[in-house]
């Protein structure tokens, strides 16, 4: 077999809590990203990811506590995204136990952040998170701030360029489709997934295990990332699992 | 008392834990060339660019010299993760051409997947393939994270395999030495077993 396609859960946390998480596992504090870490690491997840989602500056260094309990007690790899603004905010997550750092924002207003951390780092610890809107047939644009902020970017020149610069993979995350429960944007996990060589990951919309499929078959991605249908209940990663290989799809055993 | 040597690679804290988790005892986490002398058990972790952690590794005073002492010299178990096990390579050949320890004959070279198709750096979960017996070498699968692949000089260096459009180095071996492309500390359940092998390993 040839590697694994990777089924990623991803938990938004915000001053250390989780926001939207696990609710249908008893847990003795469902709050705490590292006890919902550990379920999914239990349940076999290819990969984690934390999307810090904190907005007040105050409370922005939480986040490297939840990584370095999370990282002492789960072995599997682990990706965190949200604030990262410098190479040294990357530094920070990697040795409190993150594996890759995702940036968003920050690597829009000025891309070479990406080199400055891969170039210190190395590529594989780089995701270029982007958010994309479609603006036309065929067309998507980059926006921030949670996809209130149009940025004038085309989405897949800026995944060319992010992939220029040393990013290991793109996160790929439809503002249209996220939170709808409607499927990923295909359209637009493929044009990126075509144009750069590093892997994707599909991300924004999942609402059955039929879109996790899709995302692979038809959007070309290397992985894909979802969180409610795992968080309410809805699937387990093992049904992921099984619905990718029932489609013909490289997955892991156990 | 194991060395898991520190000269600033991002997964020191993650190969750290996952020791601890496997069973390790009086894992020292150390960039003193003395304490490398006296370890009976040695731990190179990396990741990130060969060059960039060869650099990291020599501007160590004394810690090349007391590596080779105490592994090649004084043949104690030796174990590389990721680019610490590309840096027991003569060379790299990740921007430019690098040298590295030299401890096992062959070059590190960027992957070339025969199918265009296929995604470089090569990321996530792929078989172990054993190719050949090794008492730490168990068929499974682990998580890779890489863009380059160690390729020994002599086939019989190579004591695991996976694929990615053509076979990539997935483990090399020799004597007391083992390197392992993949990551046993984000291998869960098989990383921590390969992991708990090695410390029990008696070469």
């Amino acid at each position: 077999m040839t590697v694994r396609t990777r089924v990623i859960p991803c938990l938004d946390v915000a001053g250390g809590r989780v926001v939207k998480g696990v609710n249908f596992v008893d847990l003795a504090d469902a709050g705490d990203p590292v006890a919902q870490a550990r379920v999914y690491d239990a349940a076999g997840a290819d990969e984690l990811c934390f999307l810090d989602i904190t907005a007040s500056h105050e409370a922005r260094g939480t986040i490297l506590d939840v990584v370095a309990r999370t990282a002492a007690v789960c072995f599997m790899p682990l990706t965190v995204g949200g604030g990262v603004r410098s190479a040294d905010d990357a530094r920070a997550l990697l040795l409190a136990g993150a594996d890759k750092v995702a940036v968003n924002s920050a690597a829009v207003a000025r891309p070479a952040l990406v080199a400055d951390i891969a170039e210190r780092f190395g590529s594989q610890c780089v995701v270029g998170a982007i958010d994309a809107r479609g603006v036309g047939p065929g067309r998507w644009e980059i926006f921030t701030h949670g996809g209130r902020k149009a940025t004038g970017i085309d989405a897949v020149a800026h995944a060319r360029e992010l992939a220029s610069r040393g990013v290991g993979e793109l996160l790929v995350t439809s503002m249209d489709r996220d939170g709808t429960r409607d499927g990923y944007d295909l359209p637009l996990t493929r044009a990126i997934a075509d144009a750069v060589s590093v892997p994707v990951i599909a991300s924004g919309g999942v609402g059955n295990l039929d879109h996790l499929v899709a995302g692979v078959t038809q959007g070309h991605a290397s992985a894909v990332l979802a969180a409610s249908i795992f968080h309410f209940g809805q699937h387990s990663v093992a049904d992921a699992h099984a619905a990718l290989a029932a489609a013909g799809l490289p997955v892991r055993e156990g | 008392m194991l060395a898991l040597i520190d000269y600033g690679a991002g997964n020191l804290r993650s190969v750290h834990n996952a020791l601890q988790a496997a069973g390790g005892e009086g894992v020292q986490v150390t960039a003193d060339p003395e304490a490398v002398r006296g370890a009976d058990r040695i731990v190179l972790p990396g990741v990130g660019a060969f060059a960039a952690c060869m650099n990291a590794l020599s501007a160590i005073p004394g810690m090349v010299p007391a590596l080779h002492e105490r592994v090649i010299g004084g043949g104690v178990p030796f174990l590389g993760i990721c680019i610490g096990m590309q840096l027991m390579a003569d060379a790299g050949e990740e921007h430019g051409r690098h040298p590295g320890l030299g401890w096992i004959a062959g070059s590190v070279r960027r992957l070339a997947p025969a199918d265009p198709a296929l995604k470089v750096p090569h990321m996530g979960w792929n078989d172990v393939t054993p190719a050949r017996e090794h008492p730490l070498i168990a068929r499974g699968e682990a998580y890779f994270l890489h863009s380059y692949a160690f390729d020994p000089a002599d086939a019989a260096d190579t004591v695991a395999a996976t694929d990615h459009g053509g076979a990539v180095t997935a483990a090399v071996g020799r004597d007391n030495l083992v390197g392992v492309q993949f990551h046993p500390e984000k291998s869960q359940a098989y990383g921590l077993a390969f992991l708990a092998r090695f410390l029990e390993w008696r070469p």
